[in-house]
């Protein structure tokens, strides 16, 4: 017969089993007579998507106190804008977010059509569309795939999610010449027109998206382990949400009803039946989840968009003098909903061949305004995916 | 929108035509920013977008009315636009643009307290125009490093004199290379 064993052993001032469970008294960093320790998160980390430092002040393992530090990457592109002319600006916008450099082409070339009220053709305003929407697919299929990698899922999720990105960015590459820097949209319409086999192409692919995003939503969505690393961590609230700038698939997880492709309705979204996806509780797993159920909306807009596609029409709007193009004096503020947010372009014109003021509304560096508030009191490992969970672009936030 | 309900409560502030904005001196702005923000008429919980602007002294031709032309120094200026929206009744932009009265001693009121969503827009324009904003509660420098000393966006602004000898200089270079050895600080 096995005898239990019963001898004690002395911990934190009470008797206690020396095998078997044992009660402890949790105690808190400050019982402990600890400091707090300060570190330097960045910014030479892979885990913070570019050089973006934070400051971070740690209570044990709690944050207490963090600022995000960054401008390692600025090169003052509004500056060299306002010392080049209106066109030469185009391709800059691309190193903006290089991510998204459709997007970016489309809201520099929507707030100088507005500056200088120039008519887009219709052919044009679809292939912008559908160009916006398959970069939404690739901006949010990357992210998911990062943030996941974040959680310490390394590599293999985001391959799949870069799988189906380089697809994308093929299309990319056979209309512009470049994967990333494409440099495609002019004022008044795009460069070059689709050609029929471009269009084949990308119906191609949204054909076979769905089974993508299938695979991948069952590999992650359900996850016990993403699921309790993510829920109820980084909790934005709605108030908080909107009086901190805060804008995009953030704003929308944060259960805020606004999206400019339904508020302003640029270009032609008022034709596509698409619904705005919302989150409840405005944490890391809302964030993650509106990504996945915005993918579904743009598949839908791009089905839409294909099938009304127009078969003739100019690609770009002929009267516009793209060189030595001086709009009239005045100023317009233009923006659309990048899948990062509000990309807005302000430009102010004295008469000239260029612009006195160009101003980036950058997305990714408003979203950071509120990062402190989001990670004050969570767990050090948690920041990370709280970052990965904003969606920063470094290009953009340094400019 | 109702724009003059404010011009009517505001009687300092200016309708601007030809940018579509309202012209609000320093001293109101955040009166102003507090009625748009709180008035139900116009509930603008959501600033959008916050720029500075730089404007050079210039001289500009007054005719009298005999018909004499004179010129006159109109004193250059920083400006800060606002772009405020509602995301709760959709509508906007409100376009407000707050002028310094000097460029040597540039004051806006800080408008963060008010907007969370500014905090980082101002200090960008701090940072790069130089303008201080009163009341802001952390006003560092942002992108540039807390040693530099100028502002890079201002229109006068000069390259600090970085010249480095080079074998066969011309163009730029060229012209920096002169530059730099007519100034004081080669000889010194």
């Amino acid at each position: 017969m096995i005898q239990p064993i019963t001898e004690t052993i002395e911990i934190g001032g009470s008797e206690q089993p020396l095998y078997g469970p044992r009660s402890y008294q949790v105690l808190s960093g400050n019982d402990l007579g600890s400091q707090l320790l300060e570190i330097s998160m960045g910014p030479h980390h892979p885990s913070t998507h570019g050089v973006f430092r934070m400051d971070v002040v740690l209570d044990g393992e709690e944050v207490v106190k963090l600022k995000p530090v960054f401008g390692y990457l600025h090169r003052n592109h509004e500056k060299i804008a306002e010392n080049a002319s209106y066109l030469a600006s185009m391709p800059y916008t691309d190193r903006l977010d290089y991510f998204c450099s459709m997007t970016n082409n489309w809201a520099y070339a929507h707030a100088v059509e507005k500056l200088a009220g120039i008519k887009v053709p219709e052919r044009a305003e679809y292939m912008r569309v559908i160009l916006a929407e398959l970069t939404r697919l690739v901006n949010h299929t990357a992210l998911v795939g990062f943030l996941v990698n974040d959680l310490g899922a390394l590599g293999t999720p985001l391959i799949y999610a870069f799988r189906e990105r380089e697809n994308i960015l093929d299309v990319f590459e056979a209309l512009s010449g470049a994967r990333m820097m494409c440099n495609y949209m002019r004022f008044g319409g795009v460069r070059v027109d689709f050609t029929p086999d471009i269009l084949k192409r990308i119906t191609h692919i949204v054909d076979r998206y769905p089974s993508f995003l299938a695979e991948f939503e069952k590999l992650l969505v359900g996850n016990d382990i993403i699921m309790s690393r993510c829920q109820g961590v980084g909790v934005l609230t709605k108030e908080l949400a909107i009086a901190s700038s805060v804008t995009g698939p953030m704003l929308r997880a944060s259960g805020v009803d606004y999206d400019i492709r339904k508020v302003d309705k640029y270009g032609i979204y008022d034709r596509f039946d698409f619904r705005v996806p919302l989150g409840d509780h405005g944490d890391v797993y809302d964030r993650l989840m509106i990504r996945f159920l915005e993918m579904h909306e743009s598949l839908k807009i791009l089905r839409q968009a294909l099938k009304q596609f127009p078969q003739g029409g100019e690609h770009i709007n002929p009267e516009v003098k793209l060189r030595n193009f001086r709009p009239k004096a005045g100023e317009a503020y233009g923006r659309i909903e990048s899948p990062k947010g509000e990309l807005g372009f302000y430009l102010i014109s004295t008469g000239g061949n260029l612009p006195y003021r160009y101003r980036v509304r950058p997305p990714s560096l408003i979203n950071l305004t509120i990062l402190e508030d989001m990670c004050l009191g969570e767990k050090v490992a948690d920041v990370i995916i709280i970052l990965g969970s904003v969606d920063i672009v470094l290009g953009e936030v340094d400019r | 929108m109702k724009l003059d309900l404010i011009t009517q409560n505001f009687p300092t502030t200016k309708w601007d035509e030809a940018t579509q904005s309202l012209i609000v001196p320093h001293t109101d702005l955040l009166n102003v920013v507090d009625f748009i923000k709180n008035n139900p008429g116009f509930e603008m919980d959501y600033v959008s977008n916050v720029s500075g602007v730089d404007w050079l002294p210039k001289k500009e031709k007054v005719k009298a009315a005999d018909g004499t032309e004179t010129e006159v120094d109109k004193p250059g200026f920083l400006e800060v636009v606002y772009h405020f929206y509602s995301m709760k009744n959709r509508t906007g932009p409100i376009t407000l643009r707050c002028r310094t009265e000097n460029r040597e001693n540039p004051i806006v009121p800080s408008i963060t307290p008010l907007y969370r969503g500014a905090e980082f827009q101002e200090r960008e324009i701090y940072d790069l125009y130089g303008v201080r904003f009163s009341g802001h509660p952390d006003l560092r420098r942002i992108l540039m490093w807390d040693e530099f000393q100028d502002f890079p966006m201002r229109k006068d602004y000069q390259e600090p004199d970085d010249y480095e000898w080079e074998p066969t200089p011309h163009d730029e270079v060229l012209e920096k290379a002169k530059h730099h050895y007519s100034s004081d600080a080669a000889k010194s």
